[in-house]
């Protein structure tokens, strides 16, 4: 095991006198959430990190042991809170998948769209919290402006802004509302020339370059090493989607790009949700064009009792891949249910991103892993 | 910040109720041989007058630990995972390696599972990531199954980029077993396995930092121990840190 072993971490020591510990968190503005970190300095230098997490911990596995299938789906819209969207699809997709349930093609469009929207919320706020962290404070006014129009579509579809429980396993509860296509692809129009003024404000300000260039770096055989997936992955040269390796609820019949760049730095992987923003914005377009009468929901018993079997499925979310292992043993109970979340291991690369570094960059860091806290301690 | 390796062989007290010890004592481990059958220990044991006789049979055999709400069994469900030999040059490559130290090569819709020896298991992952490709480790959890002989299944995630692939290994540990750490082949094993020991109590032999993650590093018991009841909780630490007294 040579090979591995050669990249494993280098010890942070205690003996040196010039080394300073500081807390930072939980409480602090720009861990988005509980966060709390241990830094090891050297002057302003970071020598090393650890991550004080648990403080958002719910059991949500233990949760889900005690619920049904049913019962347990709008849990997972708390876990990441900012995609809520995203979880639903993930955790239907996966008790679909150990029950064998075919979901209609209508249902799986209307799934697309909203994913795809909620992936565009996503990294918005991602915008906007980080921008705001390094000393932007444009931003986040305007793409929370742009949120807004995502969340109201949001609303007109279910009622629900944000915790959405908009998907059910089977399908969907609700049939579209009249004028959801004519909303979603108004959406698309006005917001797309929104992200090329993000990019004018950002992409070549001499502050934000100077922020975010060579920062970071996280290459692609780290990200592998340490499990690493999403845009942080693509932002190092892989051009890696679950959407396209290993495609889920029609993903195979949309046209989209897979953004790579090659530094992976902190630049590049704005760089990348910009143009992740775009490609699911044309998702969209595509799939209202696909979108034809039909029924929404599959046949699916009312008692919901899986055939005894485990399953690990996992989705594309817009942090990474979210997966779900599901253990059945035949009862409407599941016997187990894990989540393994793209936060919680995309995290764990914080401290090889932050060695080296000053103080200042971690705040930068943080918020290039784009993380949710909820969904880190679940 | 006392990063101390702690002795990998001292496995922390084990704090579940002892009480729901005995019912299990009473059914007979079906032995090792057929994990896959044993993998469902199921709540309504499907015998033929069940269907009969459905609430009085239902409230008599069934633990108190499931709720009442769940219905009667309406048809048969099959008890066991209904799996399919899982073949190719991949399971050739690897029965050649290492023989009888995997127990079975499985597929279960459509995804490819090995179980094998807990102390293959390791050697397996290193072998899969140096000379398969295998070079992502997606997760590691486990699945407690407090009935069996060795009631832990510990089940580790693999995927190939190159080959767009993915692999599970399970294999199944005792109470107090230490698996290999997996931290020296994948950095990312470092926090999935100290999840795991949080949630299960399963410590892992020769990780650098074998402590808890999500809950406070003085809590007693681990909670996804099925004898751990979901409104369970650290009395104790709960007084002394938060100061209320919670019901």
């Amino acid at each position: 095991m040579s090979e591995a072993t050669t990249l494993a971490v280098p010890e942070a020591t205690f003996l040196d006198s010039n080394e300073m510990v500081l807390n930072m968190g939980p409480q602090h503005p720009s861990t988005h959430g509980v966060l709390r970190v241990i830094l090891k300095l050297d002057g302003e230098t970071v020598r090393g990190t650890e991550c004080v997490i648990g403080y958002l911990h719910r059991g949500v596995e233990k949760i889900a042991e005690n619920r049904t299938y049913v019962q347990f789906a709008p849990y997972v819209d708390r876990m990441d809170y900012v995609a809520a969207v995203s979880n639903a699809l993930g955790y239907c997709h996966a008790v679909e998948t150990t029950a064998g349930v075919e979901i209609p093609e209508r249902a799986q469009v209307v799934r697309v769209i909203l994913a795809e929207l909620n992936r565009i919320a996503s990294h918005l706020l991602w915008l906007g919290t980080h921008a705001l962290d390094i000393g932007a404070m444009t931003p986040v006014f305007y793409c929370f402006r742009e949120r807004e129009e995502v969340l109201k579509i949001f609303e007109k579809y279910c009622g629900a802004r944000l915790t959405t429980h908009a998907f059910r396993i089977g399908g969907l509860q609700y049939e579209t509302y009249g004028g959801f296509e004519k909303d979603c692809l108004a959406f698309c129009d006005w917001f797309l020339p929104k992200v090329d003024e993000y990019e004018e404000l950002l992409t070549t300000n001499r502050i934000w370059v100077g922020r975010t260039k060579g920062i970071g770096i996280l290459d692609a055989d780290e990200c592998k090493e340490y499990g690493v997936t999403g845009p942080v992955l693509r932002a190092a040269g892989v051009e890696w989607d679950l959407r396209r390796a290993q495609p889920y609820c029609g993903y195979e019949n949309y046209e989209f790009d897979i953004p790579t760049c090659q530094n992976g730095d902190t630049y590049d992987r704005y760089l990348v949700r910009m143009a992740e923003m775009r490609q699911s914005a044309r998702i969209i377009r595509q799939g209202v064009e696909k979108l034809a009468p039909g029924p929404i929901k599959g046949k699916v018993s009312k008692v919901l009792k899986p055939a005894v079997g485990e399953t690990y499925t996992s989705i594309e979310a817009p942090k990474g891949e979210l997966g779900y292992f599901v253990v059945s043993d035949g009862s409407v109970q599941p016997y187990r249910i894990r989540v393994r979340p793209p936060s919680f291991v995309n995290l764990q690369a914080l401290d090889r991103m932050c060695r080296g570094s000053l103080v200042a960059d971690v705040v930068a860091i943080i918020g290039t892993i784009d993380i949710v806290l909820g969904e880190v301690d679940r | 910040m006392a990063d101390e390796n702690k002795p990998a062989g001292e496995v922390p007290a084990l704090n579940g109720t002892p009480g729901t010890q005995s019912p299990e004592a009473t059914t007979s481990g079906t032995g090792g041989s057929t994990p896959a059958a044993e993998s469902a220990p199921k709540p309504a044991a499907a015998s033929p007058e069940v269907s009969a006789s459905k609430p009085a049979a239902e409230s008599a055999e069934k633990p108190a630990a499931k709720p009442a709400a769940k219905p009667p069994p309406k048809k048969k469900a099959p008890a066991v995972m209904e799996v399919s030999p899982w073949e190719g040059p991949l399971v050739d490559a690897l029965k050649e390696r290492f023989g009888a130290q995997v127990t079975e090569f499985l597929s279960y819709r459509d995804q490819d599972f090995l179980v094998a020896e807990l102390s293959a298991a390791i050697p397996i992952i290193e072998y899969l990531k140096l000379e398969q490709d295998f070079d992502y480790l997606v997760d590691i959890t486990a699945v407690d199954y407090p009935k069996r002989e060795k009631r832990f299944e510990v089940v580790w995630i693999l995927y190939s980029f190159d080959k767009n692939l993915r692999v599970r290994i399970k294999a199944h540990a005792a109470d107090g077993e230490s698996p290999a750490t997996a931290v020296n082949a994948h950095l990312t094993a470092d926090w999935l396995e100290r999840e795991v020991f949080d949630m299960f109590g399963i410590a892992f032999e020769g990780h650098p930092n074998m402590k808890r993650i999500l809950l406070p590093d003085e809590w007693q018991g681990h909670p996804l121990r099925k004898e751990y009841s979901i409104i369970q909780q650290d009395q104790d630490w709960v007084r002394e840190n938060l100061q209320i007294e919670s019901a």
